[in-house]
């Protein structure tokens, strides 16, 4: 153990080496630093080495050399021919369509290709910190509303698509985007009703936070899927996806309440005092002076959050709702591609991965940047 | 509303005023406790409508009816004709199985990888990281899937992979050899865990006579007795064997031994990965957080480095360890429910079917929630009753 957990680090870094040294001395010297410093560390370099090694070559073998990228038509029998030993890439080029936007109209998807564009710059404008301030607010309403246009249609020659052919990312997108969009007014709310003096509210909302982050997810959306339809009176028949997109919210609320009210208990008790000495009403006070510092705290903990939700959203393939892993799991359904699943997860792993792995990225950008200033 | 208004400077009055804050208070709970009970009672009185319309039975009357549905991977002896209750008992073992298991090796392997991601080796250190990154970008429903997929793609049974004598693994599970427990095993492991803990509270004692007199006493000699010698005695005394059964092939599938279906393995092995990402990037902030001053400080009194580690080092980590340490506990035990998406019979899967079978959501749901929430409050208290423990001692 002691071998392995050096607490005073060895330097790591070309930069912190004396200079005047050559490129092949300073190579060698960090190596020596930083793989071979003990006998230990030699063996484990070594082993590791070997490891990673052999899993490369095997991943080639499979994944490139062995791999089939193209079949005429839809007959498999080229891959089937090399199955266990390489991969199946043509399943990619035939079913990303489907695995993107699922049934939506074939003829019509650049629009939910639009919504993802749309989405993404959404992500990208929210991201940056000149954006920070009240009209970010609009911008999302706006882009919001585009996006509903764009799928939905019905106007400006866009024929109406309804909700139950949508399908694959934007759905993600969808489920992931508005539950974040309603659950965190819903989160502002809640955790301030959590640190509220009056005591009736103060339990509703400890009991709704509690009820929420104790049981899973699944249990909520089983919840949306059967339940809430014997809770709505005669002849009101909620769409599925709304559904389960309300749960979604719910859940969301919840998480997004305990980490505002983290940001909450981080405002001194002086902002407080003096907000009312100015006097204040409760709610000015909130929305002009705590709740804006509150907020700047806990945005790195914010977008964890989101992150978080962004995989969640995957399920609702339990409940049948189509996003993209539900699309994923649909296309190898088809018995000519039915043994090629691993090569579709891969793909759509990729895809998750890179909105997580960017947002999680962007979240230790801002820890590194330090708590910003009020 | 009233509270809109800027609020007066707190003065004494006698009179009760519609601005004071006591008045505007009560006025808002009881707004807001107005609102929610008048939501509940309208959604109840349609549930109750419409299941009437629907002709669905309320109650848990359903519980003690036979249940008819089959459920292969179980502890419990189970058939289809025993009651749904029995079913339900078997889904809550099948959970905790699950979770308890899980929670166990995901620690072990969390940590080792949050040590990893601060060895001072480079290479280490970099695919500790790679292994982090990778399996929490990635949604554990898509993670169980592929190792549900792979499980399946595994050769069979005659053809199973053997990594080492009496380990099978092939699209049947996984085979591991097995000590069958008899009475005689059980009364030994009982010995040993009567000597656990006396030698726990024996150590105790000791260890506080030292504080007093300052003498340096031996304890391991009292373990080895108690623990080792004690067991072995009633082993020869009561003449237990103790054998190891392997499993066998034959025909189509395996005997003897024990066997972890593919369903419960895929399971045990995503949620462990998945759980033991978030874990490693816990120890590692743990133990960062730990200052180095600490270290240099044990060092330079001439302390051993694994003293250091054990004695200085972890128990400052551990506290900044176990709060988040218990949220991930929480989220293994929920995450388990993904079981159902790949067939595995835990207390989702087995609600959802009686679901499915007697139409009864409402109660099969509210059955589904009380479990979680009881899980999750025995995992609560027993972590913050070790919270508790390990907090700072302030004079």
């Amino acid at each position: 153990m002691s071998s392995a957990l050096e607490a005073p680090r060895n330097p790591r870094s070309f930069g912190q080496v004396q200079s005047g040294w050559g490129a092949g001395q300073r190579a060698l010297r960090w190596l020596r630093a930083n793989l071979f410093s003990s006998i230990g560390s030699s063996i484990i370099t070594l082993l590791l080495i070997l490891l990673l090694a052999k899993a490369l070559i095997s991943f080639v073998q499979w994944g490139l050399w062995d791999a089939v990228w193209t079949v005429p038509g839809n007959n498999t029998s080229a891959c089937r021919a090399v199955r266990g030993l390489g991969a199946c890439w043509a399943v990619i080029p035939e079913k990303y369509r489907f695995i993107l936007f699922g049934t939506y109209p074939f003829d019509q998807q650049w629009r939910p290709a639009a919504a993802t564009l749309v989405f993404i710059a959404l992500f990208y404008v929210s991201s940056r910190r000149g954006f920070w301030r009240r009209e970010l607010v609009y911008i999302w309403v706006a882009a919001l509303v585009l996006i509903g246009v764009l799928m939905w249609g019905g106007v400006l020659g866009m024929p109406f698509v309804s909700q139950d052919r949508w399908g694959g990312l934007p759905v993600t997108l969808i489920l992931a985007t508005f539950g974040l969009a309603f659950g965190f007014p819903l989160g502002i709310v809640v955790a301030l009703g959590r640190r509220s003096k009056l005591p009736a509210i103060r339990s509703l909302c400890v009991l709704y936070v509690e009820l929420i982050r104790g049981v899973p997810l699944i249990s909520l959306l089983f919840m949306a899927s059967v339940m809430f339809p014997l809770f709505m009176p005669d002849g009101v028949n909620i769409d599925k996806l709304l559904r389960a997109q309300i749960a979604i919210v719910l859940y969301a609320g919840a998480y997004l309440a305990e980490v505002i009210r983290g940001g909450l208990q981080a405002v001194p008790r002086g902002q407080h005092e003096a907000a009312d000495a100015l006097g204040l009403s409760y709610w000015r006070k909130h929305r002009l002076i705590i709740l804006p510092q509150a907020i700047r705290h806990v945005i790195p903990p914010l977008v964890n959050t989101f992150i978080a939700f962004f995989k969640d959203t995957s399920l609702v393939l339990i409940i049948g709702i189509f996003d993209l892993l539900t699309t994923a799991k649909t296309a190898i359904i088809d018995p000519a591609w039915q043994s090629f699943s691993v090569e579709v997860y891969v793909f759509v792993g990729i895809i998750y991965f890179a909105f997580c792995f960017a947002m999680s990225r962007y979240s230790r950008h801002l820890e590194a940047q330090g708590r910003p200033k009020a | 509303m009233t509270t809109a208004t800027p609020k007066l400077p707190p003065r004494k009055r006698l009179r009760i005023s519609l601005r004071s804050e006591a008045f505007t208070g009560l006025l808002w709970q009881i707004l807001v406790v107005g609102i929610a009970i008048a939501v509940v009672a309208w959604l109840w009185s349609n549930a109750v409508h419409n299941l009437s319309v629907r002709r669905i039975s309320t109650g848990f009357a359903f519980l003690g009816r036979e249940a008819g549905m089959p459920i292969t991977d179980t502890w419990l002896s189970y058939s289809p004709r025993d009651t749904y209750l029995r079913a339900f008992m078997v889904g809550i073992v099948n959970t905790l199985r699950v979770a308890v298991i899980g929670i166990m090796l995901a620690t072990v392997l969390g940590t080792m990888i949050g040590i990893a991601r601060l060895s001072a080796n480079w290479l280490l250190s970099r695919l500790a990281a790679v292994y982090v990154e990778v399996l929490r970008d990635v949604p554990l429903l898509l993670q169980l899937l592929f190792w549900y997929v792979l499980m399946q793609g595994l050769p069979g049974a005659r053809a199973a992979w053997r990594p080492i004598e009496g380990v099978y693994l092939s699209n049947r599970g996984l085979m591991l050899p097995s000590i069958p427990i008899g009475e005689g095993q059980l009364w030994v492991l009982g010995t040993a865990a009567v000597g656990l803990l006396v030698f726990y509270l024996l150590r105790r004692y000791l260890i506080a006579r030292q504080m007093q007199d300052g003498k340096p006493r031996y304890v391991w000699p009292y373990g080895l007795v108690l623990v080792i010698a004690a067991p072995a005695l009633v082993s020869w005394a009561l003449g237990v064997f103790w054998t190891v059964t392997l499993p066998e092939l034959r025909g189509f599938n395996f005997v003897g031994g024990l066997t972890l279906a593919p369903e419960y393995f895929a399971l045990l092995i995503a949620l462990v990965t998945y759980t033991s990402a978030f874990i490693a990037e816990i120890v590692r902030s743990g133990i960062q957080a730990v200052p180095k001053g600490q270290w240099d400080a044990a060092l330079a009194l001439g302390l051993r480095r694994s003293f250091v580690l054990k004695h200085i080092v972890l128990p400052q980590a551990l506290r900044v360890i176990v709060p988040p340490m218990t949220s991930q506990y929480l989220n293994l035990t929920k995450n388990s429910s993904l079981a159902v998406a790949i067939g595995y019979q835990d207390i989702v899967s087995i609600a959802n079917t009686t679901l499915n079978q007697t139409g009864q959501a409402i109660e099969a749901i509210a059955l589904i929630m009380a479990v979680f929430l009881t899980i999750s409050l025995g995992i609560s208290l027993f972590m913050n009753w070790y919270n508790a423990r390990i907090a700072l001692v302030e004079r």
